[in-house]
This record gives structure tokens, sequence and C-alpha cells, in this order.
């Protein structure tokens, strides 16, 4: 690896992840990018759910704060963000990231860039008219069955958009359902302005997006191999990747920052979630894992090469939420002695009542915490001296009232079950709405038309 | 437990042979299986068999599929309807099937004696 590098570093694996962290990428050393990813499967129907009740909702809430918290640093150090906070409303997002910069003092100094077209929620029936599907990827099912139910339905960008972002002078590229691994890709393609059609560099660019992506689990977080041996977590540095212009890259963190990263860290993130690995397919690329050298290069330094890709697929990727039915999970603790005889026993009283009271669910689920609620049968006979049991019963209907009577059946069990019972202090618990994920493919060049790159001054 | 010659071979627990990272997609669990020293991918490679896993976990998953990564001594698993309808549907303690990987580290292979006798003590 020679010339020059290009520095990415991971500030958010999740929405919900360590607020400390993208901070402490500024301050820690040296970055060029600080990338964002806030998206999970349901995440964008979580934030349609917002929007419908108030328009100017719709994205990461969180982002904002922190943008507020890190803007100066980021325009003082020249750090660009690239990041799919914007959910349902990059717009939203985008404006009020604009609204914090002026707040700041920084009118004239930050450009941020926003990425729109990935929601397809309102083309829907355009599009099922036009003759496309959208089958689930699992079951084969068209989208027709559940159509009425959908909540908000969004294609996978790739990296594309945000170069373009990145070579209008954007600071802070905002983007909707843009993959993870594309916050990554954008800039290390924009950076060495290399061809979208390189496979084996748009393939390796996926890979080192994959480990950043989920933040500190590619640094010791979750680690697995040694895990007693992991240091300093209670301030653990988030991964950075320095890419080379040879397609190389090396992943490692600040010093003097916790946690570790090494090949067995970096092995454990490559597989997770992984599928075929021959043919990890983004929007940009095919990537095949197969191909991947890892190998050490100094303390806290793991240097991956070797990585060949395919071309991209003619389908994107698109994500549908939609509305599913109700659940509920209720617990109550048993203790010492005879404590999973008597959990057991509470089960099957309450199970008698629900059947007694004709209520029918699609699914009925009981876990024993500390018996098996991790491992099912496989975590073989308990000690019969267990301190104590959790009682874990889920229900789910596509009714409301089941559910809602159901969550009124457990605190009895307190009174009119079997003894030595507690932990019932949180009342009664919650109806959850559920919103189901439904993956479905689509030609390109339906998207890829609609989706607009803007450059808005602060 | 796999049937093993008796005085070559003994039954041993994954957990002294890889570590394990396991994620979802969907209904489906994956877990990734990593050989602790690269001279043992042959072995996890050779009886970490589809038939195994699937007996391992059976009752559990209803299809299971393996694919190779000789470069990283790894072994990905695929456990379908592994998780109650996965994500927000999934009435489970796992949902995202974020501890599968632990699970099939309980699962035994039979490994040369000397081998087992020498990790018995030492789990990942």
């Amino acid at each position: 690896m020679s010339g020059p590098i290009v520095r990415i570093a991971a500030g958010q694996g999740f929405w919900g992840d360590w607020l400390e962290a993208p901070v402490r990428q500024i301050q820690g050393g040296p970055i060029d990018y600080l990338m964002m990813d806030y998206l999970a499967e349901v995440t964008m129907s979580i934030m349609q759910k917002q929007k419908s009740r108030d328009p100017k909702a719709g994205y990461a809430r969180d982002f904002i704060p922190l943008m507020e918290r890190i803007l100066p640093d980021l325009v003082a150090k020249r750090i660009r963000v690239t990041s799919n906070a914007g959910g349902v409303n990059p717009r939203g997002c985008a404006e009020a990231v604009l609204e914090v910069a002026r707040r700041l003092g920084l009118q004239g100094k930050l450009r941020v860039g926003l990425v729109s077209g990935d929601d397809i929620l309102d083309r829907l029936d355009e599009l099922i008219a036009k003759g496309h599907a959208l089958s689930d990827m699992e079951t084969g099912r068209p989208l027709s069955e559940i159509r009425p139910r959908v909540l908000s339905a969004n294609a996978y960008l790739g990296m594309a958009p945000i170069v373009q972002a990145l070579q209008g002078g954007a600071d802070v590229v905002v983007t909707g359902r843009v993959t993870d691994t594309g916050l990554t890709l954008g800039p290390i393609f924009h950076e060495f302005g290399w061809s979208p059609e390189d496979w084996d560099k748009v393939a390796a660019g996926t890979v080192a997006g994959h480990i950043i992506e989920c933040g500190a689990q590619a640094s010791g977080g979750n680690l697995l191999r040694g895990w007693r041996s992991v240091k300093g977590m209670a301030n653990p540095g988030f991964p950075i990747v320095e890419a080379a212009s040879d397609g190389s890259f090396v992943v490692t963190k600040h010093p003097e920052t916790g946690g570790v990263v090494s090949v067995a860290s970096v092995s454990e993130q490559l597989v997770y979630e992984m599928g075929d690995p021959a043919s990890y397919i983004t929007p940009d690329g095919v990537a095949d894992f197969t191909t991947i050298r890892l190998a050490s290069a100094g303390k806290d330094r793991v240097r991956v090469s070797g990585i060949r890709g395919r071309p991209r697929t003619p389908m994107l990727k698109v994500s549908v939420a939609y509305f599913y039915g109700y659940k509920a999970v209720g617990t109550l603790v048993y203790s010492w002695p005879e404590a999973y005889e008597k959990a057991k026993a509470a089960d099957r009283i309450l199970r008698q009542r629900l059947a007694d009271l004709g209520l029918e669910f699609e699914r009925i689920l009981t876990e024993f915490v500390g018996v098996d609620a991790t491992h099912g049968p496989l975590s073989g006979p308990p000690d019969p001296d267990l301190p104590e049991v959790q009682l874990r019963v889920g229900v789910r209907a596509p009714e409301r009232a089941g559910v809602e009577r159901f969550t009124r059946e457990i605190a009895p069990l307190v009174l009119t079950g079997p003894p030595s019972v507690t932990g019932f202090a949180g009342g009664r618990p919650a109806v959850e709405e559920v919103v189901a994920y439904w993956p479905a493919l689509i030609d390109r060049r339906e998207i890829e038309p609609h989706v607009r790159v803007e450059i808005l001054e602060a | 437990m796999p049937r093993a010659a008796k005085g070559t071979s003994r039954p041993l627990q994954l957990r002294y042979l890889a570590h394990a990272r396991s994620g979802d997609k969907g209904n489906t669990a994956n877990v990734g299986l990593i050989a602790l020293r690269p001279e043992w991918y042959d072995l996890l490679r050779r009886e970490v068999t589809v038939a195994r896993v699937a007996r391992h976990f059976r009752g559990m998953v209803s299809r299971v599929e393996r694919f190779e990564l000789p470069n990283l001594h790894a072994l990905n698993f695929l456990l379908h309807d592994a998780l109650d309808g996965g994500g927000t549907i999934s009435l489970k303690t796992d949902a995202q099937g974020k501890v599968y990987s632990t699970a099939l580290l309980r699962m035994e292979i039979p490994v040369p004696t000397t081998l087992a006798r020498r990790r018995a003590s030492k789990p990942a």
C-alpha cells in the first residue's frame, strides 16, 4: 500500500448506537470522512409512521443534536459526512442540518447534499400496474396481497448519488434508503475517481463498507474470540478504513481507545448477516467474499486485499414495510426453590385461562429465561437448584382485542398462581403494532431516472 | 453425539475449535463459524456437515445450507425458518438470531484424541 489514502470512520452502526462515537472519531485523530448508518430493515416504517403524524419528522432525529455538537469541528477539520439519517424524509433532515449550521454561524461554510428518489410509496400502484409484482424474495407472494397494508416502500440506492453529491461540493450528504455499504463506497470512489464499472474496486469498497457499517462490532464489540482480553470497552475505538488507491485497505481505530482490531474481530464482522459469500449483492456490484485476504499489519491494524467482484445486476432491492398485526410479551420471575417447576405451572394456568376465554392467537410462545430462552432444546436439562427463572410468554394475532386481553392475564397470576413470584413492577405489558418487512426486487431502470441530488447552502 | 472410532478420536464441542458470529435475514439466521487456528479449518469442513448441523438444530430450523470460505478459515451456515417469522414478527428473545452462533458451538464433532485432550480446557 502506497500513495494517498482516504480515511473513512464509522460513527454510528445503527439508530441508537453510542452517541459519543462520532465525536471521538473526529477528535481522536485524522479522518477524512465520517460515515453514519442509521437504517435497519424496519426503521423506515417507524419513520413513516412519525412522518404521517408530523410532516417535518420521518428521519433519525438524533442526527440533528449530534450535528450541532460536531459541525464546528467538521468544518474546521474539513471532514465530510455521509449518512442515511434522512430516512423517509431526507429533505426535512437536510433542512434541519442547515438550520443548525446557520444557528452556529456557519453561513457560507457548509453545503448539504440531499439525495432523494428512493421513496416509491406514491408510485407503488403505478409500478404494480406496469407489471412489477414486487414479490416477496423469501416467499414469492406478490405485493398485491398486502398492498392496502403497505406503510413504506423504498428502493436501495447505491453509491452513485453520494459520489455526485460529493463532486458537487457537499460537506454533509444526507440520504434516504442508501445501502450501508454505499455510504463508504461513495467517498472512496469520489476521492480516487475510479470507474463505477471497475468491479474489483466496487467489491473492495463494498467489503470495506460491510466491515465498518456495524460500528464497534468490527473493533472488539460483541467479539466472541478471547472476549475477556478485550480491554477498554468503556471507550471503544470505532473502526476506521484507510483506503488505498490500489483497492486494498487497512482497518484500524484511533490510538488511545479501547477495543481491538484484529484478524479475529474483522473475520467475525465479515461473516455477520452473510448469505452466499461468493455473491454479496449490492446496487453497485457483486462482491466475492471468498477472495478476501486478511493480514495483521501491526497493533490494531488489519490489511484487507485481493478482493474480486462482478458486475452489478439489473435489479435493485426494495424494502417494503407493511402492517402485520399485534403482539405482546409478558414476564414474571419465580424464585428458588423449584423455580422452573413454578414457572411451568404458571404457564399451564395462563394458557388454560386464555383457552377458556376463547382467545385465539396466530402464535403463543413460552420461553423460560435462565433455562431455554436463547438455545431452546439445545440447552439441556436445567440445574434443579436454579435460583430463579423468568417466565416469558408472547402472543401474536391479526386483531388487537385478544392481544389486549392477554396483557391483563399476566398480573393476576401473582395472586392466583404458583408461589414465590415477583418482577411484575413494570405493570401490564404493552400491546405492540407489528410492522413487517417485505423484501422485493425491481428493475433499476424504474428507479434510477427518479434519483435526485441537490446541493443546499447554509 | 457423532460416532467416532474408539481410541483414535473423541467428541469435542466446537467451542474449543472455532469462534462464531450470527445474524439474520428475514426468517433465516446465519452462523459464520471460524476456525480458531487455520490448520483446523479442514477438520471443520470435513466434520461440520450440513446433515450434522441439521440434526443439531432439529425442530428449530427447517433447512440448512453451508458455504465455504477457505480464505477466512470459515464456514457459513444458513438456518432457514429459525426465527419465528423473524425481525419484528418474532416473539423469540433472540428474534434476530444473535446467539445462534453459540448454539452451534455446543455441537460436538469427532476429533483426534490428542487434539481433544489438548483443547478441552481452552474455549474461544
